[in-house]
């Protein structure tokens, strides 16, 4: 569902020239500073002792990966580190995630994971949603279709991590 | 030549053409080998640098015309009717048919099968000469340079056969290391397989010498993916076969023909011998309630209706290149890669992969530090400049490389010194964004 969701946008190009004169504005939408400086200085990367949930997910198109664990205490998340490699898009995500995880309960996490997703196939309700924080800086991919599986590969693998806890007894959590 | 050539796409050579005002910059420099106004998608936006034509070439007025025109005058189901316009519809394909093969230089035209595309062809040849002649002990090689369509088809094909798949290393610039193929190469290879030239690095490899390699070491068949070879080297298919190569494959998109028709180029006594691998129409000779007996070639092969527009599309195709001289195709694009290789490796952290420019066709594929590859493609893209990142369908040969995944830009007759001016301009300015924290 990405071709929903582009009011508030600038005017759709027409089909088969989806570009005008270069914009800069577009480019400067995407390649934010913040998303930029989360790529030159990953927060939370590297392994993650005790993990409650780990998944991992590889975008074929270019062979970038990433590998996230999550640690629980109770039902709230204390702890989410990634390890992996790829774009500015793909890392920055991924470092953004591991941030904006900790302290939500398991419900609140999935819940997360669809705001976000909705947030880069440009909604426009999430990307009015100041509770995302420093994530609404990802909503400018929603304008890149090539892009937003870039933005996406940490969520997708995060979303895999909670089910797999679901799947398990909630006595999973590492020290609560 | 062919009707279907128009003089238009004959452009007089550089040296000759008249010089109308304007920088001398640009006086000086050498323009397309044919005019971005016989492509009527490069035609409608003139500030588009598409530098993706190794992945797929615009299309030519004159094909997209053969195209209409067929289904405009001759459209009918060939070797069907008695009625005359599903002969013309026959007559259109099989001369469709003589016209490729003499791109390809196939003298018998009969050898030729028409497919979908190159990874058909791979297809055909490893469901049919494969499953019949590959068993267990035997040995299948290929090079760390093969496509997914060849590398993945035959990589699969000695996994169910029960063989052994070797791959050939490459030398440290990107060739087939020859050294490594004679000592892979013995009694039990049944197989070898390699393209004529590599996707993802542009280099041309030496088809007869390897042909020759192969035949005196074993009865191995010789299988050359020729998807980025057709578009930019006289292939040649006889002199080929001479020198011992079996089946050479292509692809029609490559060379400005349609989507969805290629060629597979056989030595007839291979092709007889093989049995078919699509049953149905067309291809029988005598359909009894308990046997069946094939039809002769090529129709053997062609199973159902054919592709006979994208046939004619492609023969258009052929016939504007064959026309034009891939000598000069070539030596166009060698200039072009010669200048943007050059401008490249020159940037501070950008490192070009694969070999010497008068080794290559027309593809650059190259890595700049601290940008990856899917942002410097759509800074580029922003720009109007289309380039290719990713793994080029060539995931072993990224491994080797210790990259998963490149930036490639490819020219063909409509690529410009502007092209390579906007190639080197975007990759600056993607250095400057990320530099720039």
């Amino acid at each position: 569902m990405s071709e929903d969701a582009r009011d508030g946008g600038p005017a759709a190009a027409p089909r088969g020239v989806p570009r005008a004169a270069p914009s800069e504005a577009q480019l400067a939408a995407i390649y934010q500073e913040l998303i930029l400086d989360h790529y030159r200085r990953p927060r939370n990367k590297g392994a993650l002792a005790d993990a409650d949930a780990t998944a991992a997910r590889t975008n074929p198109l270019c062979g970038d990966e990433i590998a996230l664990a999550v640690a629980f205490e109770g039902d709230v998340v204390r702890a989410a580190r990634f390890t992996g490699r790829g774009c500015s898009i793909s890392q920055a995500s991924a470092s953004m995630l591991t941030g904006a995880l900790v302290g939500l309960t398991r419900p609140e996490a999935e819940a997360l994971v669809r705001r976000f997703t909705a947030l880069v196939h440009g909604d426009a309700e999430a990307a009015a949603d100041a509770s995302l924080g420093e994530l609404r800086a990802l909503q400018g991919v929603s304008r890149f279709p090539a892009r937003i599986r870039c933005a996406t590969l940490a969520w997708s693998a995060l979303g895999e991590a909670l089910q797999t806890l679901q799947a398990r007894p909630a006595a999973s959590g590492s020290s609560g | 030549m062919s009707t279907f050539v128009s003089p238009d796409l004959l452009p007089a050579l550089p040296a000759d053409a008249p010089r109308t005002a304007g920088s001398a910059a640009a006086a000086d420099a050498p323009g397309a080998l044919v005019a971005r106004a016989e492509f009527p998608l490069l035609a409608a936006d003139p500030t588009l640098r598409y530098l993706d034509s190794a992945a797929t070439a615009q299309k030519p007025r004159a094909v997209l015309d053969a195209l209409a025109d067929y289904y405009a005058r001759e459209n009918a189901n060939p070797h069907r009717g008695a009625y005359r316009l599903s002969v013309a519809a026959t007559e259109a394909y099989a001369a469709a048919r003589a016209r490729v093969a003499r791109f390809l230089g196939v003298g018998d035209a009969d050898t030729l099968l028409f497919v979908r595309g190159t990874t058909e062809a791979m297809n055909l040849v490893a469901g049919s000469w494969g499953r019949a002649h590959v068993g267990a002990g035997d040995e299948v090689v290929v090079t760390a340079m093969d496509h997914h369509a060849s590398f993945v088809t035959w990589q699969q094909l000695a996994i169910a056969r029960g063989a052994t798949f070797r791959i050939c290393e490459l030398t440290a610039d990107g060739r087939i290391d020859l050294d490594h193929l004679a000592a892979l190469v013995g009694p039990r290879t049944r197989v070898v397989a390699f393209p004529h030239v590599s996707n993802a690095l542009g280099t041309v490899n030496p088809v007869r010498e390897i042909a020759a390699l192969v035949r005196e070491r074993s009865a191995a068949i010789v299988v050359v993916d020729g998807a980025q070879g057709a578009p930019h080297l006289a292939v040649e298919f006889d002199r080929l076969a001479a020198a011992g190569v079996d089946f050479y494959a292509c692809s029609g998109h490559k060379v400005g023909g349609p989507m969805g028709i290629g060629a597979l180029v056989g030595r007839r006594a291979l092709l007889e011998a093989m049995p078919p691998w699509q049953y149905g129409g067309d291809m029988i000779s005598l359909v009894e309630d308990q046997r069946t007996t094939w039809n002769v070639l090529p129709h053997k092969f062609e199973a159902g209706t054919p592709n006979v527009a994208d046939a004619v599309g492609l023969a258009a195709a052929c016939d504007l290149l064959g026309a034009l001289g891939l000598d000069r195709v070539l030596a166009h694009e060698r200039a072009l890669v010669g200048q943007a290789m050059a401008r490249l490796a020159a940037l501070d952290g950008v490192r070009v992969h694969g070999p010497s420019a008068e080794r290559r066709s027309g593809v650059v594929s190259f890595s700049v530090e601290g940008v990856h590859p899917h942002d410097l493609a759509t800074i580029l893209d922003e720009r109007g400049v289309c380039i290719r990142a990713g793994h080029h369908c060539a995931q072993p040969l990224m491994r080797r490389l210790g990259v998963s995944a490149t930036a490639r830009a490819s020219f063909w007759v409509y690529s410009d010194p502007a092209d390579v001016d906007a190639l080197v301009d975007g990759v600056q300015a993607a250095q400057r964004l990320f530099d720039g924290g």
